[in-house]
């Protein structure tokens, strides 16, 4: 009989292609690859000078995100260097047989979202991708988490990777989410008391009621912001709602091995008596609508607190970042977050680009108007999530509000295309990350959710969406 | 990439928590396909106004600090994005090693990956380190073999994994190790579930 383990034990012990033995990495195999434009060109090119070759261009996946343009297309790229970097990728995939979904495929858009949209993102596996947010796939129990360009190189040319195996941490999330606060505001409270490197060395598996009542798109948004807490993955244990969700999809299992799969899939959730080398618990009743208001994602506070005080902090450190921040951000001490006006909002990204994120937006939106001082723009995920929205006639309740409606890609979650704040600009967004300069420079972001970011559109200023109507 | 043995320059102090890869390489700048040529884009919008003008306050502006190969820095260094851009750019601007009381994970990697040498110490040595710092002149020895960090008056210990120690210490390059198990990758393709996904 083998000991109790944990879910990412499980999915760990059945990728492995070679035991390191504890003095070198294990070497896992990579089920699937999902590659972009940014943080591929130097690997292909390295492939290249090495005369390797993609070992398995059938489990890589590509598509452009992150410098796609979000209105205009039909006038191409009109940034030279971002033009190059995708017609590099697209020349890259041609050549080494991957399939790329281009700026002119319905199926483009955010990596992170393609991925399960296709139902490519299966529960059990192994998923990497250039990119940190790959997180987001755990909410299938996948172990999904971002590489580097050399990783990157390394599985084209391997379909492995050598990895040194984390410590794993169970946060425990229990009882109903009061009305107003969304799967957004259980991470963003699950960083802010773990802190932006309480995660780092482990893989998080969310459990608990709360998370097992989550939809796949809440469980998403979930495991994709377990690198802002400084897990490289974050995983949910698949269940019923995972199944449903990925019955019928494109590249879901079909007839005899979607029960071969559903019943492995059923296996991978941790043992009962699985050890966690670290465990947090949290009450749901404890959670609140959060709005961030400094530049790492665990400054936040609910959004019917104030500005803290820097000297509050005891951490030197953690003190002077603090006030960098308050000064970065252009806010004093004490103010109330309703108090804060904004210019932007910017509503999509990995995070909360998905139908269901938009959904809960149209309909908190439904017959009210964008404040006057605001500019406001929703950016699908994918193609098809845009597609879908319009068919759902969401796109016509942004617009007739005032919000722009783009076409799908990062847009500005971190502006590598046109779309970046002006200096001093203030956004209230629905993405992961309120870095210095993350979404233009100078630019001040303020992380909520979907739902804290329409009111706060309308109103000019944060709201709290629990009293909102 | 090349081995590391022994390192000995000057330090660049920078003493702040989680700087992250945005701050290290800004997002403007990873638009381009190539390897090298970052460095010059390196914590960009802490080294020019919005101007474009040098902000000669910031420490690798400091012409005392012009030639500094090891940057010292507060805990978790290289939070966030897992752009390799990042480690580039510290690398193309001559730095041959980061020193903090702590790392992001995928960064620490990036580091290991490219030969960047990442050197994990107490919040406490960081911090006389970073004292140290204040004199340009004062410079340091980190040697991988004895994983030691030495200056005048100061002597610390880092730990580093085994096999991250031998390949900066070979200057391996690790897709020819993994290729040496290519039977081992052969038989685990050969045996995987056949309802796994493919893009065929």
């Amino acid at each position: 009989m083998t000991a109790p383990r944990t879910m990412y034990e499980k999915i760990w012990a059945d990728h492995v292609v070679r035991d390191g033995g504890g003095s070198e990495p294990d070497l896992l195999y990579i089920d699937l690859h999902l590659v972009h434009e940014v943080t591929s060109p130097q690997a292909f090119e390295s492939l290249e000078l090495t005369n390797r070759k993609v070992r398995r261009p059938d489990l890589t996946l590509a598509t452009v995100d992150h410098g796609v343009p979000t209105e205009g297309r039909a006038l191409g790229i009109k940034d030279p260097l971002s033009k190059k970097q995708i017609d590099t990728l697209v020349a890259n995939c041609k050549k080494h047989n991957i399939e790329i979904y281009d700026i002119n495929d319905i199926r483009q858009g955010i990596v992170h979202v393609i991925g399960p949209e296709q139902g490519i993102t299966q529960p059990g596996m192994t998923i990497v991708c250039g990119d940190s947010h790959t997180s987001t796939h755990g909410a299938f129990g996948a172990l999904a988490f971002g590489i580097g360009t050399s990783e990157v190189e390394h599985v084209l040319a391997t379909q492995t990777l050598p990895q040194s195996r984390p410590k794993s941490m169970a946060v425990n999330v229990n009882g109903e989410l009061p009305v107003g606060v969304t799967a957004k505001d259980i991470i963003l409270g699950i960083i802010n008391r773990i802190g932006v490197a309480g995660g780092t060395g482990y893989v998080i598996e969310y459990r608990g009621t709360t998370i097992e009542a989550l939809s796949m798109a809440g469980r998403m948004t979930v495991c994709n912001m377990s690198i802002e807490g400084g897990a490289r993955a974050g995983m949910i244990a698949p269940d019923e709602t995972t199944f449903e969700y990925l019955r019928g999809r494109n590249y879901a299992p079909k007839g005899q091995d979607w029960d071969e799969a559903v019943a492995y899939w059923r296996s991978l959730a941790s043992d009962p008596e699985a050890e966690f080398d670290v465990a947090i618990d949290i009450d749901a009743s404890d959670l609140a609508p959060y709005v961030s208001w400094g530049t790492n994602p665990a400054q936040t506070v609910a959004v019917t607190d104030s500005i803290p005080d820097p000297d509050t902090f005891d951490d030197p450190l953690e003190r002077d970042a603090a006030a960098r921040a308050l000064a970065y951000m252009d806010l004093q001490a004490g103010t109330a977050i309703a108090e804060i006006p904004i210019d932007r909002v910017f509503f999509g990204s990995c995070t909360n680009g998905r139908i269901e994120d938009l959904r809960a937006g149209a309909k908190l939106l439904a017959g009210k108007k964008v404040h006057s001082a605001v500019h406001a723009m929703v950016v699908p995920g994918s193609g098809l999530v845009k597609l879908q929205a319009e068919e759902e006639g969401l796109d016509l309740i942004f617009k007739e509000a005032g919000f722009e409606w783009r076409e799908p890609g990062c847009s500005m979650c971190l502006g590598m295309n046109p779309d970046i704040l002006m200096p001093g600009e203030r956004c209230a967004s629905t993405s992961n990350r309120n870095f210095e300069g993350r979404q233009g420079r100078s630019g001040r972001t303020h992380l909520v959710s979907p739902e804290m970011a329409v009111a706060a559109a309308v109103e000019g200023h944060f709201v709290d969406v629990r009293e909102w109507v | 990439m090349d081995a590391i043995a022994v390192i000995t320059g000057q330090m660049a102090p920078l003493p702040r928590a989680n700087v992250d890869t945005d701050a290290i390489i800004p997002k403007q700048f990873l638009k381009r396909v190539e390897r090298s040529g970052f460095g010059p884009f390196l914590f960009y919008e802490w080294a020019y106004d919005e101007e474009g003008e040098l902000i000669p306050d910031f420490v690798l502006n400091q012409p005392e600090y012009a030639t500094a190969e090891i940057l010292v820095s507060g805990p978790n260094f290289g939070s966030g994005s897992s752009r390799e851009h990042a480690p580039w750019s510290i690398e193309d601007r001559g730095f041959k090693a980061v020193i903090a009381p702590s790392f992001a994970d995928i960064f620490y990697n990036n580091c290991i990956n490219i030969g960047l040498l990442p050197v994990v110490l107490t919040d406490e040595e960081v911090a006389t380190l970073t004292q140290i710092a204040e004199d340009p002149d004062n410079l340091v020895t980190i040697d991988l073999e004895e994983q030691t960090v030495t200056t005048i008056g100061f002597a610390a210990h880092f730990d580093i994994d085994a096999f991250a120690k031998h390949r900066l210490r070979n200057g391996l390059d690790n897709i020819a190790l993994t290729l040496e198990h290519g039977a081992a990758i052969d038989s685990y393709e050969g045996s995987r579930a056949s309802f796994k996904p493919t893009l065929a």
